[in-house]
């Protein structure tokens, strides 16, 4: 009952996020600002998750793999289509669920218990829209760019195994990830870290804009917004995977 | 000029309003008071449009609340301004780009005026200069509660609800900030209500006092009424404290 109930609010807030924002002026002050917030300012995580992961998986893979009948390229094929498929996607927007998501709800419920909300919809303001849709949908925009930079640094991350230790040559892991790749996994994964973004901020502002009471109920929201938010990201992932990859 | 008639709200089958029936004259500083519980943040919720009401009406010049669409009810808002507990400024701006704030969103005019308008509205609440330029949680809880003020008058707005406005100051500056709501009300002929149960400020500003009871309306009358008041729960709620007991007996 209390999950129909939610799933209905969220619809509902979800109706008043997606209309014209009162001044598009206002929007477009908030935007570049939400970019930079959850965006740029994820980067430094993504990057260091990206590198070491990608590290550790050039090597993982290679200790499991050391069987002479096995090519040579297997290593690199197997940590590219791995950061390619559900790393850079799924595991990563898995952490920013914790990050970003968490920092959604705090805001938006710390604005909701110190009755900042409610001055804005006194005002006369869509306060959904006002404070939600640039969020959304600078969080959205720049997920691209972090799955691509995650990728690219994944992938890095593995080559320095070739340099840093003797386990592989670098040339053999450079042939194995250039080895039958397949561009439509970069689109598929792209397009469900999209989705993925918008489930993490959106399920966050939900979160936040229906807390109530004092810090702990904030803090509580943040964390109902990390763990519903990544519980989402697992099960479109098999629905997405589904579709997209059958 | 705000009227309400016959309201009733509840919440989960506990009635909190039952049948209230007021008139809240423009240009006056009109004050709802009550003990904790009795209802009157609820009444004023529901004259804001906060809580939908299970029944009555809410006319803002005979135009009823209860009737209006949510389109509607954001351009009446857009003639609303508010005064909160806490002060309610966005802390992510400064204090100058607080009071900009509704003038962004809702007026054409220019940055200039704009900034113009702010200053004016700053310097009409006594701001000082150097503070305009500093986050809201870098300034004083009174100096929160006069951008709050500054914020409400951006827009010139034809009716001012200030919830608690007294809440967390010292004595000196609940003074300050009720003569202050008193004398923005006067010179721009808005309809104020305060919700309160600071004496102080009711036996300061209070024009046009109603008191809330149970969720009933219980009196209503002024400041000097309150002295001759035969109900004995506004006299227990009003002369709670030894000091205005004496000042009762004075009057008298």
């Amino acid at each position: 009952m209390s999950l129909l109930n939610d799933t209905g609010k969220y619809i509902l807030l979800m109706k008043r996020v997606f209309v014209k924002p009162d001044r598009w002026k206002m929007f477009f002050r908030q935007f570049p600002k939400e970019l930079e917030k959850l965006g740029l300012q994820s980067l430094p995580i993504v990057a260091i998750i990206s590198v070491f992961i990608g590290f550790i998986m050039t090597m993982q893979t290679k200790l499991n793999t050391s069987n002479p009948l096995l090519p040579v390229y297997t290593t690199g094929l197997v940590t590219r289509d791995t950061l390619l498929l559900e790393f850079s996607s799924t595991i990563l927007c898995l952490i920013l669920a914790g990050k970003v998501g968490s920092n959604i709800a705090s805001e938006i419920g710390t604005m909701r218990i110190t009755e900042q909300i409610d001055a804005l919809e006194i005002m006369g303001v869509n306060s959904a829209n006002y404070l939600i849709l640039p969020k959304i949908i600078a969080f959205v925009l720049m997920m691209p760019f972090l799955v691509i930079f995650s990728m690219a640094l994944g992938i890095g991350g593995g080559y320095f195994v070739g340099v840093l230790t003797d386990i592989m040559t670098t040339g053999d892991y450079l042939v194995g990830i250039q080895y039958a790749f397949i561009p439509y996994y970069v689109f598929y994964s792209i397009l469900k870290s999209m989705l993925f973004a918008f489930l993490i901020s959106s399920v966050a502002a939900f979160y936040g804009y229906y807390s109530y009471g004092g810090a702990l109920d904030v803090g509580k929201s943040s964390t109902n917004a990390v763990v519903n938010g990544s519980i989402l990201i697992l099960f479109f992932n098999i629905l997405i995977t589904k579709i997209m990859l059958n | 000029m705000i009227e309400v008639k016959n309201i009733d709200k509840s919440f989960d089958g506990n009635q909190v309003l039952k049948n209230v029936s007021a008139v809240f004259e423009t240009g006056q500083t009109n004050m709802i008071i009550g003990a904790s519980g009795s209802g009157k943040t609820v009444l004023m919720k529901s004259i804001i449009g906060l809580h939908r009401i299970d029944g009555g009406r809410i006319e803002y010049d005979g135009r009823n609340l209860p009737d209006m669409r949510m389109s509607d009810i954001r351009i009446l808002r857009r003639e609303v301004g508010m005064l909160f507990q806490g002060s309610a400024l966005f802390d992510s701006v400064s204090v100058l780009e607080n009071v900009m704030y509704p003038l962004e969103m809702f007026s054409d005019s220019t940055k200039e005026e704009m900034i113009d308008r702010a200053y004016f509205c700053l310097k009409h609440v006594d701001l000082d200069e150097k503070a305009f330029g500093l986050a809201p949680s870098e300034i004083s809880g009174g100096m929160q509660k006069r951008v709050a003020i500054a914020r409400a008058i951006a827009l010139q707005p034809k009716y001012l609800f200030c919830d608690e406005p007294n809440s967390g100051l010292d004595p000196k500056t609940s003074l300050i900030i009720d003569r202050l709501i008193f004398e923005i009300t006067h010179e721009f002929d808005i309809t104020t209500i305060i919700n309160s149960h600071d004496m102080n400020s009711v036996m300061e500003i209070g024009e046009n006092i109603i008191f809330i009871e149970q969720g009933e309306k219980a009196w209503q009358g002024n400041k000097n009424d309150i002295f001759h008041v035969d109900n004995e729960a506004l006299n227990n709620f009003v002369f709670a404290s030894e000091l205005y007991k004496q000042v009762k007996k004075a009057n008298q």
